[in-house]
């Protein structure tokens, strides 16, 4: 077995609702409540969830971008929730992320060198003529010309800006890459593009990724193991094919039958799930997904299910499995 | 896949290979397609070179009194005529708009420096200290000005030299108009703060210093420059007011302000109209103009406005 990457532990983050002048604490958003996961060396794990779920605090909690509540994460076996200052400057080297929107991801007022430099100078890399030659090399390879080095953000379509984002990430050269919705907010014909170009990279580079989306034939096509979440749990965690061919979670049935299939004549049973996702401020008792399951119990609503392996690396989170 | 990445590489043709349009440069270029804001820089450098250039413009000095000509009237000496002290008119009025566009200027200065400091740190550090600060704001912001003002100037300004008169008066009109600011400057540091490259740059692992002097301020300076002008011409007009009431800068020192005030005597209204129109006129070019060119370049500053 090859030792992870990256090792997330019961990793919890809680937002404080405060009101009033003195900011009282009435109450917390459980934005992320209990995620575990492993990533190894190479590897792609997709994150899936609807909108609110948690996935990109998730991410943000991992490289500290936020500060978790509770939980460990283990890069390399480093411990990455307690990192000193100098030491987590060194992990900011090893982990990168991608963000959402090519537009609020890149400062309008930098060029793409300066943007692609910027961490470069900061941790001291490279000076001078090499300088320049690696954030050339670094563009290139994502598919961006020299002569962009001097051009600003708003020169570029949506497609060549999402690019500068992975140039800029990938410039200190690091091993493993939250990628938050990379694509979502591009024209489905650039999507493909993007998606290939993070798969030669994966290849050349061997980078490992955390890849989030609401789209799951996007995180079909790009994972090796997937991740389902809702309401700051992750529910199911298989590979790939044991998730989508056989899905064990109430959740990730009535996920997988709401992608699109090209023949429409393919049969298919659209589960439809009632209500609304719930307030991540005041989330369900037991099984948190118990006031939208088709199947739930009344044991569902008192008792949380545990997060169990139900088949070889096939982990699920519900009380009615194989019953 | 072939017709998808023509579709990428059409877009790419879209950039001109030779030159990059820089973000202040693009400002520029919109700015100058504003024909009305060209107007206001070109009146209000007539007024700042004319009060800058006053000792070239006029033989006459500004307190240079001649008794045996008082209260003339417009004529080839005079041009503006002199006033009840004898003193060339036209003297005073070029060296008034130093005084006023210098309050103006200080004025807004002063505003400036306290609103987007303490609103920007009120934004980016938040929680109770940005709580604290707000509400310092509203407090300052929910006093009428004017009234404040006046009552201020009576207070402090009692007694004391013409020349530490006018920085008393620089600095409440300047301690007084922050509050708009702050909070303008608060919003943008709160929506910057969450954009996605300030994350990115975080987890580059860019120190906070930087990540405000970068990232932070390059984009609520336009913002700023813009509330500069705006608040110049609010400085203006609250120096031209409290000095009509007799509370702003004081004569001998001549101001826009305190020349109009000559207006307040009935008979000047109506007998000599050259003692009150010519000031009167200057400050509505000057507030004008500067309300013009702040126009001008917050559109040609909003990147949403492009083309
Ligand atoms: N800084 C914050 N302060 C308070 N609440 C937050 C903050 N960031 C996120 N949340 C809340 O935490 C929950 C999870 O948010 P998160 O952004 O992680 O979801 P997501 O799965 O990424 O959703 P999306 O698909 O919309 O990006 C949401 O209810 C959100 O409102
Ligand atoms: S535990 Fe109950 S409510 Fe939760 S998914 Fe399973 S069946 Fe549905
Ligand atoms: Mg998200």
């Amino acid at each position: 077995m090859t030792t992870p990457l990256l090792e997330v532990k019961n990793l919890k983050k809680y937002f404080p609702i405060q009101k009033g002048f003195l900011r009282k604490h009435v109450g917390d958003v459980k934005a992320v409540e209990n995620v575990s996961f492993n990533l190894n060396p190479g590897e792609t794990l997709g994150l899936v969830g609807e909108s609110g779920c948690g996935k990109s605090t998730t991410g943000r909690a991992i490289l500290r971008l936020v500060e978790a509540t509770a939980g460990e994460v283990r890069y390399n076996g480093i411990d990455v929730l307690n990192a000193r200052q100098n030491e987590l400057r060194r992990l900011r080297r090893e982990m990168q992320i991608i963000f959402q929107d090519p537009y609020s991801s890149l400062n309008p007022r930098m060029t793409i060198g300066e943007a692609v430099g910027e961490a470069l100078r900061e941790h001291g890399l490279y000076k001078g003529k090499e300088l320049k030659d690696r954030i050339i090399e670094v563009i290139e390879i994502c598919g961006l010309a020299d002569y962009h080095v001097n051009r600003y953000p708003h020169e570029f379509s949506g497609g060549q800006r999402q690019r500068i984002g992975i140039a800029r990430a990938l410039a200190l050269n690091p091993s493993f890459i939250v990628a938050d919705e990379p694509v979502s907010a591009l024209d489905v014909s650039i999507q493909a593009q993007i998606i290939n170009l993070m798969m030669d990279l994966q290849e050349k580079l061997k980078l490992s990724y955390l890849f989030i989306s609401h789209d799951l034939s996007v995180v079909k096509h790009i994972s090796d193991r997937v991740g389902v979440m809702y309401l700051g749990d992750i529910v199911e965690l298989a590979s790939k094919n044991d998730l989508y061919d056989n899905p064990l979670h109430p959740y990730t049935k009535a996920l997988l039958s709401a992608i699109p299939v090209p023949d429409p004549k393919m049969k298919r049973n659209i589960i439809i799930l009632k209500g609304d996702i719930p307030s991540p401020a005041n989330p369900p008792s037991g099984c948190k997904f118990h006031t939208r399951c088709p199947i739930a119990q009344d044991i569902c609503k008192e008792e949380a299910p545990e997060f169990k392996e139900y088949q070889k690396g096939h982990f699920a989170a519900c009380h009615l499995i194989g019953k | 896949m072939e017709s998808k990445v023509m579709i990428e590489d059409s877009q790419q043709q879209n950039i001109p290979k030779e030159q990059s349009i820089g973000p202040w440069k693009m400002v520029w270029i919109k700015f100058k397609k504003k024909k009305i804001a060209l107007v206001g820089v070109f009146i209000l450098v007539i007024l700042v070179l004319s009060s800058v250039f006053a000792p070239f413009l006029t033989p006459y000095g500004q307190e240079e009194m001649n008794f045996t000509n008082i209260n003339a009237a417009p004529s080839r000496e005079h041009l503006l005529g002199t006033d009840n002290l004898g003193r060339d008119y036209l003297t005073r009025l070029l060296y008034g708009g130093r005084i006023s566009l210098m309050v103006g200027v200080i004025s807004a200065f002063i505003s400036v420096t306290l609103g987007s400091t303490i609103g920007g740190i009120a934004g980016f550090f938040g929680g109770r200290i940005d709580n604290v600060l707000m509400r310092f704001a509203e407090i300052v912001m929910s006093f009428p000005f004017l009234p404040l003002a006046i009552t201020i100037s009576a207070v402090v300004g009692a007694d004391v030299e013409p020349e530490t008169k006018m920085y008393i008066v620089m600095m409440i009109i300047g301690g007084l108009s922050w509050p708009g600011l702050s909070r303008i400057v608060r919003g943008q540091i709160l929506s910057l703060k969450e954009q996605e490259f300030v994350l990115a740059a975080k987890a580059l692992g860019i120190p906070n210093y930087k990540i405000i002097l970068k990232h932070l301020i390059p984009n609520t300076i336009g913002y700023i420059i813009v509330s500069a002008a705006l608040g110049m011409a609010g400085a203006i007009m609250s120096e031209s007011a409290l000095s009509f009431l007799g509370l702003g800068v004081v004569p001998p020192t001549p101001t826009w302000g305190n020349m109009v005030q000559n207006a307040r005597n009935l008979h000047v209204l109506r007998t000599r109209p050259w003692l009150w129109i010519p000031p009167g006129i200057a400050i509505l070019a000057a507030v004008m103009s500067i309300n013009l060119i702040g126009d001008g370049l917050r559109d040609a500053i909003d990147p949403k406005s492009n083309n």
